[in-house]
């Protein structure tokens, strides 16, 4: 086997070119089961990044890259003097915020009731259940869900028929479409991001709580000292980083389920981006709001990296 | 006998009611889309159907399954998960294999995971990715679904951890031996690495089956449409006219029938492979969340 020191030694002592000969002879197949990565994510990827120049120019496909004019900060001053810019945004912070609150408690508290159960079988067949819906595609959720709250005898209105409510049109009035998007979006993760929690609490110290037990604390004592502490310092990792999120209100979930009825409170960025850029052909705009949105999202994450370490001393590089 | 108040088992038999109540609020929208579906067209038509077929009938799934458009449809969908998990699982293991050597054996290697850790971070969105797709001639074929995501980092850094792990004697017996780094990587890696490379597939499969956006926007006509984006189509838009169901059928059975079908049968293969799924997902999050 190549010893390091041995193999840095005979290196040195070569002339440079057999140097560079012996790196390649000795290296060539790593660099080629490389290639084809390299090679696709400089297409799909470096190229789209670069591509973001459009933002700030009139990008027109006939004249192409070169010939399209610059604008500098046109699009994005068009975005806030658009008529619905400010709406759009102001929908998007208030859906993401939202989703971004309840899912950081929700799951939080299935985890605690959830390490109170003992039934070993129980227990199993409740994660079984609440992890699915997280493997189910919104394409798949959205025709559920467009059946289910249907106004006309779906089974969410039937149900709440038996109490004697009216039915609630969940898809078609724009305040219960928001209520509608946090909900469902809650239902279908809440159980999968529990998970981080429960190994936390799976990883605390049984002799904490016998500590705890010799000391006279009861259950709830136990888990007001033992557990929230025990769990706190993966708390605030998981509330920071979501912050990053604060943009995000949902592209797959809201383009599956709204309609025009509700664009008015449910239309957020990404669904405007792909109606103006993709449907309007208006490339430059589009992607210098899809800019803006990728700055925002990155600030955030600086932030939130930066307080995770000060809260909770965590580094994710 | 650990002595309990009776506050907690107070607690403790709500607690349960609670918790099986939200379990089954999470499987009982697909309960109810699989009794629909099962139902008679009066029934469903009557709203009748809560969570057990009422005239139990295959009528829709018959329905379903001699529709060429919904055939064709998932053939593509079925394509195109399994050319894209092969390609992507290939690709990334690949590299995670020269990715996995130490610095002093493969200089150079720095730089190549610098040039994958700035994708992970950055994108150009949605516009400049879709005018890089149609310039490169992928728009309306089955790559324009499969290449640009081949690419995966998460997968990739996985990968290389494990194969990191791996014993170097491993490696330096096949070296001794005379092999060169395919075959260490063909014949002795990927076959040992199999737990791991499981793991990675079926996520992998779920992605592709689950995509529905890139067919969208990728495919002009709805013939190309692979299963999850035919389904938004049909089920989301309820498109009917566009995609060829014809009305004389539409009156025998209740569209409604028919769609729950459709939208159980796309969710069928991710059942199946739940189970499996579930084996691995809980260890793979945790380890790669919880540090230390």
């Amino acid at each position: 086997m190549s010893n390091p020191t041995v193999a840095a030694d005979t290196l040195k002592r070569q002339p440079k070119r057999s140097r560079f000969k012996s790196y390649i002879r000795k290296t060539w197949p790593l660099h080629v089961l490389l290639l084809p990565a390299v090679v696709i994510a400089f297409i799909y990827n470096y190229i789209p990044i670069m591509g973001i120049v459009i933002a700030f120019k009139d990008y027109k496909p006939w004249l192409g890259l070169g010939g399209s004019p610059w604008v500098g900060l046109d699009h994005f001053r068009y975005l806030f003097e658009y008529p619905d810019g400010m709406q759009i945004i102001r929908n998007t912070l208030i859906i993401a915020f939202a989703k971004i609150v309840t899912q950081m408690f929700i799951p939080v508290i299935f985890a605690l009731l959830l390490n109170e159960i003992r039934i070993k079988w129980f227990k199993r067949t409740a994660q079984t259940f609440v992890y699915l819906p997280h493997f189910l595609s919104w394409v798949i959720l959205g025709g559920i869900f467009v059946d289910i709250l249907s106004i006309r005898g779906g089974i969410v209105n039937r149900f709440l028929g038996m109490f004697g409510i009216d039915p609630i049109s969940f898809l078609s009035n724009g305040d219960w479409f928001r209520v509608t998007v946090v909900v469902s979006d809650a239902w279908k993760d809440f159980g999968f991001s529990a998970i981080i929690f429960l190994a936390a609490i799976a990883a605390t110290s049984p002799s904490l709580y016998e500590a705890a037990e010799i000391d006279g604390a009861n259950r709830w004592q136990q888990v007001i000292h033992v557990t929230l502490p025990a769990i706190t310092p993966i708390f605030i990792v998981v509330a920071t980083l979501s912050l990053g999120r604060v943009l995000d209100a949902g592209f797959d979930q809201i383009f599956n389920l709204y309609n025009p009825l509700v664009y008015n409170k449910g239309d957020i960025i990404d669904t405007f981006v792909y109606r103006v850029g993709l449907l309007g052909s208006q490339y430059s705009f589009a992607t210098a709001i899809g800019f803006f949105k990728s700055i925002i999202g990155f600030i955030m994450i600086v932030i939130s990296y930066r307080l995770a370490y000060k809260l909770a001393n965590y580094r994710i590089f | 006998m650990r002595y309990y108040s009776n506050t907690y088992k107070v607690f403790q038999v709500f607690n349960y009611i609670f918790i099986g109540l939200l379990s089954l609020a999470c499987i009982m929208p697909l309960v109810h889309i699989l009794a629909v579906s099962l139902s008679s067209r009066d029934a469903a038509t009557a709203n009748i159907v809560n969570f057990i077929p009422i005239d139990f009938t295959l009528a829709a799934y018959k329905e379903t399954l001699g529709n060429d458009n919904f055939l064709r449809a998932l053939w593509i969908g079925v394509q195109r998960t399994v050319l894209g998990t092969v390609l992507s699982i290939g690709i990334t293991m690949m590299a995670a294999y020269s990715l996995s050597k130490e610095n002093y054996r493969f200089r150079g290697r720095n730089i190549y995971s610098w040039y994958f850790i700035v994708i992970m971070l950055f994108n150009g969105g949605l516009i400049p990715t879709y005018l890089v797709v149609s310039n490169t001639g992928l728009m309306d074929t089955i790559w324009a679904l499969v290449v640009p995501t081949a690419v995966n980092v998460w997968n990739m850094i996985l990968m290389l951890n494990f194969f990191r792990n791996l014993p170097p004697e491993l490696e330096e017996a096949a070296l001794i031996d005379g092999a060169g780094h395919f075959r260490t990587l063909f014949s002795i890696f990927i076959p040992v690495s199999m737990p791991s490379v499981a793991t990675i597939l079926l996520f992998t499969m779920v992605m592709h089956w689950n995509s529905w956006f890139d067919g969208i926007i990728y495919m002009t006509k709805i013939q190309d449409y692979p299963l999850a984006s035919f389904l938004h189509t049909i089920v989301v838009k309820e498109n009917f006219s566009e995609v060829g169901v014809d009305l004389a059928a539409l009156n025998q059975i209740s569209n409604r029938t028919v769609k729950s079908s459709q939208i159980f049968i796309g969710a069928l293969p991710i059942l199946l492979v739940y189970p499996f799924l579930q084996k691995y997902f809980v260890k793979g999050i945790v380890m790669g969340s919880v540090k230390g």
